[in-house]
């Protein structure tokens, strides 16, 4: 099936590229979106066997690639009612679509590679994709941005590519040169700890570029900004999640090495900087898509702490990164009709959004509630874990620093959400703005509400899947 | 002999560091790429012939011509002045080279390992940190991507040192290559020399937080 979903993406893909027939390209957008799905629950029925020798449907794949499937669905309708308002023309809405497409693939594959050269080559179409996504602007601003991201993301590929070589170093002490995780995880006594050691530096800090954590989170934020919303959503969140996976399969190994607690320390302070780097720009920032880019880098912060810290906290970041996902995914949609209302980006010419679209405003405050996890938001279970498993790592000193970063920025995001919605805009023209459907709305309201159940209720089967995919980790 | 061109990769790096004009840098990466050519044949004697001949095509053909005379097309194109325009003095520049290959040095002294013949890990090294160096100190950003291209360079050394036991991992490390530098060059570098007319790192800034 793998096989099939691959060559079917990439059919669609050059056939989406060269049509220019308005009905046939969203047509075919569409079998894309059937080809996911059944792909998704695929996945569900072969659950545990491996395909073509490097994929392999484990928990943590399928879960992500199911994530994933439902993301990619208001994607692609939010993308329609984007591109059809923008009027762009064939060859724009082609390569556009032809993107996200690619992305699509790419990442799900990347999720269910079980080797480390896979994920990464997947990784490396990943920002092909996207440079492509953020670039459709064709403007100074997008160029630049786009600049930024395919350079910043060209090296941190090259650190992952230097970490591969590393460990195939450390690997060949144990006489092996099978550079998949199993069989990492099963030669973890014979590897060489040096060169691991190096290899984790590398390849914790090559992905960082695509999880957005310090150092490598700059280019992130520049993609999320210029990139249309609906593609900003997919790299805000689901793209974010390919760099978890690359890290957190590749920590499982080390975490069963002696090596565990200098890890432990490596990925707790690039965490604690983050989150520190994310409370910084968000008291300061004025651009509404790169505040939620920002609260994207604190979430990344919160979910590796939680990786760093261990017992309840693997089990808890895994769930952080899915709920993330629907709930910034969300953020990102609703943007799109804020940006039709104001035409503006910054939170200066933003305001009174209640007395235009009531519907997208409710969306902009149960969104802003679910991101800086208040209690009915499925976040608040996971992240109150997370800190459980700080507290319970006996990290009292860190828990307080952090607890007290999360207020500042809860501060900053809910000062300039309430400014969006109840404080009108100096100077703001109301006399012919566009109305918007409430309909376009629902995809939101079904994702917060999601998240909501996921956190709170979550189905038997989801927490067994969750806990199988961090079963290996040592508790 | 492996030794040999491989001292002269990392003097190469040293006259990268003094050299004043764009030109000389692009032939400083043609030369490496030839360096890399004869280091592939020396040292990648295991490997089944017609791998052999991809991986050296791929220095010869791509490192050291498509590489370079693509570059040099886009100078002349874009009309980019000819110095470098280092942010620091030249002398600062070549005492921060020897002060990595030093470190390199020592670092590599620490690690003990039979299986790595240490002068790949010292001069992969040395050239990464290198190649990130001159990224930093260099104010154009075609000397950005001619950083970018000696970082490759320095991987690639490192990857030839396991080629022998993993041929997947060089052939892995020449996709990165023609991948990025055609991403980066093709695509991108075209169009920042039509849309931003002199091409320095300062009209970059625009993307703000407010």
């Amino acid at each position: 099936m793998i096989g099939v979903y691959l060559l079917g993406a990439l059919a669609i893909a050059i056939i989406l590229f060269i049509s220019r027939n308005k009905i046939f390209v969203y047509s075919l957008a569409g079998l894309f979106l059937v080809l996911q799905s059944v792909f998704a629950i695929y996945s569900c029925f072969h659950y545990g066997s491996t395909e073509w020798i490097y994929f392999t449907y484990d928990s943590l794949g399928v879960i992500l690639l199911i994530t994933m499937s439902i993301v990619a669905i208001p994607a692609l309708i939010h993308s329609y009612i984007y591109i059809e308002n923008h009027q762009e023309n064939a060859q724009a809405r082609a390569i556009y679509l032809t993107s996200m497409v690619l992305l699509i693939m790419a990442i799900s594959a990347g999720y269910l590679s079980n080797h480390i050269a896979v994920t990464w080559i997947f990784t490396e179409i990943t920002t092909l994709s996207a440079s492509a996504l953020i670039y459709h602007h064709r403007n100074k601003l997008a160029l630049e941005g786009t600049w930024k991201y395919v350079f910043i993301c060209a090296i941190s590929i090259t650190f992952i590519f230097i970490g591969i070589l590393f460990l195939s170093l450390s690997l060949q002490h144990a006489g092996s040169d099978d550079l998949s995780f199993k069989n990492l995880l099963a030669r973890r006594t014979e590897l060489n700890p040096v060169w691991l050691r190096m290899a984790f530096l590398f390849i914790f800090t090559g992905f960082t570029a695509k999880l957005g954590l310090v150092p490598m989170f700059t280019a992130g934020i520049d993609a999320k900004d210029k990139a249309p919303a609906p593609a900003g959503a997919l790299l805000a969140t689901v793209l974010m999640n390919l760099g978890f996976v690359g890290i957190f399969r590749f920590y499982i190994v080390i975490a069963n090495t002696p090596l565990l607690h200098w890890a432990q320390l490596v990925v707790g302070t690039a965490a604690f900087l983050s989150i520190f780097v994310s409370t910084v720009y968000m008291l300061k920032v004025k651009n509404v898509k790169r505040m939620l880019a920002y609260s994207g880098i604190e979430h990344m912060g919160i979910v590796m702490l939680g990786v760093a810290a261990g017992g309840i906290g693997y089990y808890a970041a895994v769930l952080h990164i899915i709920l993330h996902a629907f709930v910034k995914s969300s953020l990102f949609f609703q943007f799109n009709q804020l940006y039709r209302v104001f035409q503006d980006k910054s939170i200066y010419h933003i305001g009174n959004y209640f007395k235009y679209n009531a519907t997208g405003a409710m969306v902009l405050l149960f969104g802003f509630i679910s991101a800086t996890a208040m209690p009915p938001s499925g976040l608040f279970v996971s992240e109150f874990l997370i800190f459980k498993s700080i507290f319970d790592a006996g990290q009292i000193a860190l828990l307080i620093a952090v607890l007290l970063l999360l207020t500042l920025i809860i501060f900053a995001f809910g000062k300039n959400i309430f400014k969006i919605l109840f404080i009108p805009a100096v100077g703001f023209d109301d006399s012919n703005i566009e109305k918007i459907s409430p309909w376009e709305s629902l995809s939101q309201f079904l994702f917060l509400a999601f998240a909501v159940y996921l956190g709170l209720n979550p189905p038997a089967i989801f927490v067994q899947m969750l806990k199988d995919s961090v079963s290996l980790l040592p508790m | 002999m492996i030794h040999v061109l491989l001292i002269t990769f990392i003097i190469t790096l040293f006259y990268m560091a003094i050299a004043n004009r764009l030109m000389t840098y692009i032939k400083v990466l043609a030369l490496q790429g030839v360096i890399l050519f004869f280091v592939v044949f020396l040292q990648l004697s295991e490997i089944n012939t017609l791998n052999l001949v991809l991986i050296m095509l791929e220095t010869i053909v791509f490192k050291s011509l498509a590489v370079p005379l693509f570059l040099s097309h886009l100078l002349k194109r874009n009309n980019i002045t000819r110095e470098a325009e280092p942010f620091l003095p030249n002398f600062v520049s070549l005492v921060i080279t020897t002060f990595i290959v030093v470190i390199t040095i020592l670092i590599s002294n620490t690690i003990k390992d039979d299986n790595l013949d240490k002068i790949f890990f010292v001069v992969a090294l040395s050239t990464l940190f290198f190649g990130l160096y001159l990224i930093a100190t260099r104010r154009k950003i075609i000397t950005h991507v001619m950083g970018y291209m000696v970082i490759e360079n320095g991987v690639f050394v490192l990857s030839l040192a396991v080629g022998n036991e993993m041929p997947m991992l060089v052939n892995l490390g020449i996709m990165l290559d023609i991948f990025a530098s055609v991403l980066i060059l093709g695509i991108f570098l075209n169009k920042i020399g039509d849309v931003f007319k002199n091409v320095s790192v300062d009209q970059l800034s625009n993307l703000k937080d407010y």
